[in-house]
């Protein structure tokens, strides 16, 4: 027996005041508990809308379509489900320490003590890899570096314990190096853990390098999905061939020899 | 003749991490010739472009661009000069001004480097849209409503206006969808080829370098530890950022690969 999906999207649409095209129409998907699903498209294809609605952060002045239901019950932005943005500075207040930020979250999702707050914070930095963890609990977001704030950004994100972390362009702002530790950091803390990710790329080898399944959005639209080897090996939409197309590896042809 | 000769430049950044952005740099870049210019996040690439452009002076070592002392130009000279080395950076949005409409951007360029006449402006612009794949109709429209990929052909043609000799694109492709990369490498390419201009792509992304370099040099920590020709580089690493910039690019299961 599977276990009842996270959610379950149904003719799912979302509108914008003002705008003649819906920002997103006719989306059906479900994701399964620990399922780590990729959702990928080009600019403005509604790949971060749609990831945003799903975490209930859609603009109030927005009209959503069609349900999402959540067989489990309904789950809550910030303690069900985590969010992780492309810039990590800006989900980290630069007057708080590292260790306030987590405070926070742990107090108002949590009964713990100071003292056990504490340690539970130090033990999340740990988690995500930080070095030194103890003295990071005193530190300032810029004391740290891109790819770093972006851990304690994930510390942040995962601190209640949430059942779904979802990842917008977490990494596209990082060198590839700090990018594949991410990607790493991001597959370890999920899966088999029992959380369930969505990871919004407009690179589809790094979905197909994290994701079971790989969602295909244009225009609004899902266009494609199904597990990610099948979507890379036998693309089923125009949108998905071009993803393909597009993409750039030590593999791909050079566009200009060794000499001009 | 090399283009541009660049030795032993150092610079250090009182309070950065470190304090050393450039640590003994040198290289050299041929007329036409793409150098990519690859490593990771505060490595000193962007460092260097901005003392390329005269942005910020080096504490020491000396730049020949087209056999000038590039770091001895000063005044009107200086202004002329930086006509024949041009820029773009990473973020479109940021490289125009808020308000400023898509002809407007273009004639800013044409008033600081072409001494033509106003009348003849209209039809200048519309030939630098036209050569960066850009609809001459958009014209009067504000930047602002352009897409990333019309902003950064933008931001090309606005670097074509003085016929450069060099244009620096500093991670100038880091923020685009991967569809749209590809169509302004190709861009970037094509537009070499037609002027026989040099490009320094500085990037920290090694898929995007090897496409569009002739040779890549590979920078850690303010030097360059390797360069060579793109293929050279990428089949036979010789240092170990190298090896790890390598095994970072997310690769694509290949259909034709072995189970």
């Amino acid at each position: 027996m599977t276990a009842a999906p996270l959610f379950q999207l149904r003719g799912f649409g979302l509108r914008y005041p003002g705008q003649g095209r819906p920002a997103l129409t006719g989306i059906e998907l479900d994701l399964a508990q620990g399922e780590r699903l990729a959702l990928i498209g080009p600019s403005g294809s509604g790949k971060s809308t749609l990831a945003r609605a799903i975490a209930g952060l859609s603009p109030p002045a927005s009209t959503p379509e069609g349900g999402i239901l959540w067989p489990g019950g309904p789950m809550r932005a910030g303690r069900d489900i985590g969010f992780v943005f492309q810039d990590p500075g800006g989900s980290l207040n630069p007057l708080l320490t590292i260790g306030a930020h987590l405070l926070e979250v742990l107090h108002r999702h949590g009964q713990l003590s100071r003292k056990a707050a504490l340690a539970r914070a130090e033990a999340l930095l740990d988690q995500v890899h930080l070095p030194d963890p103890c003295a990071a609990l005193q530190a300032y977001p810029h004391q740290f570096s891109g790819g770093q704030r972006q851990r304690i950004a994930i510390a942040l994100a995962i601190a209640a314990g949430p059942r779904l972390l979802i990842a917008d362009e977490a990494t596209s702002a990082l060198d590839t190096l700090v990018q594949a530790e991410i990607v790493a950091l991001l597959r370890d803390l999920t899966g088999a853990a029992g959380m369930a990710l969505i990871f919004v790329t407009h690179d589809i080898a790094l979905a197909a390098g994290l994701a079971d399944r790989i969602a295909v959005l244009e225009a609004g639209r899902l266009v494609d999905c199904g597990p990610a080897a099948r979507v890379i090996a036998t693309p089923q939409a125009a949108q998905t061939l071009a993803l393909l197309a597009a993409h750039l590896d030590l593999a791909s042809p050079r566009l200009v020899g060794d000499r001009p | 003749m090399s283009l541009l000769t660049v030795e032993g430049l150092r610079k250090t950044h009182p309070g950065a991490r470190g304090g050393i952005a450039l640590d003994d740099l040198s290289l050299t870049l041929a007329p036409g010739e793409t150098l990519g210019l690859v490593g990771p996040s505060g490595c000193g690439k962007s460092s260097l472009a901005r003392v390329l452009l005269r942005l910020d002076r080096p504490d020491a070592g000396s730049i020949r661009f087209e056999g000038q002392d590039w770091l001895a130009l000063q005044g009107g000279a200086l202004r002329r000069a930086r006509g024949r080395m041009q820029m773009v950076f990473q973020d479109p949005g940021a490289a125009f001004h808020p308000r400023a409409t898509v002809a407007g951007a273009l004639a800013d360029a044409l008033r600081l480097h072409v001494p033509a006449p106003r009348k003849d402006w209209p039809g200048l612009i519309a030939a630098r849209l036209d050569q960066v794949g850009l609809a001459p109709d958009l014209a009067p429209h504000p930047v602002a409503t352009l897409s990333g990929g019309q902003r950064q052909r933008l931001a090309i043609a606005r670097a074509l206006v003085p016929n450069p000799k060099l244009i620096v694109l500093d991670e100038a492709v880091s923020a685009l969808d991967t569809v749209t990369r590809g169509q302004i490498l190709a861009l970037l390419v094509r537009l070499q080829r037609q002027l026989g201009l040099a490009l320094l792509v500085i990037s920290h992304d090694l898929a995007v370098v090897r496409a569009v370099s002739h040779r890549i040099a590979v920078m850690q920590a303010g030097r360059i530890v390797e360069t060579g020709p793109a293929d050279q580089v990428l089949d036979r690493p010789q240092s170990e950022i190298a090896r790890r910039l390598i095994a970072a690019v997310p690769q694509l299961p290949r259909t034709g690969d072995p189970p």
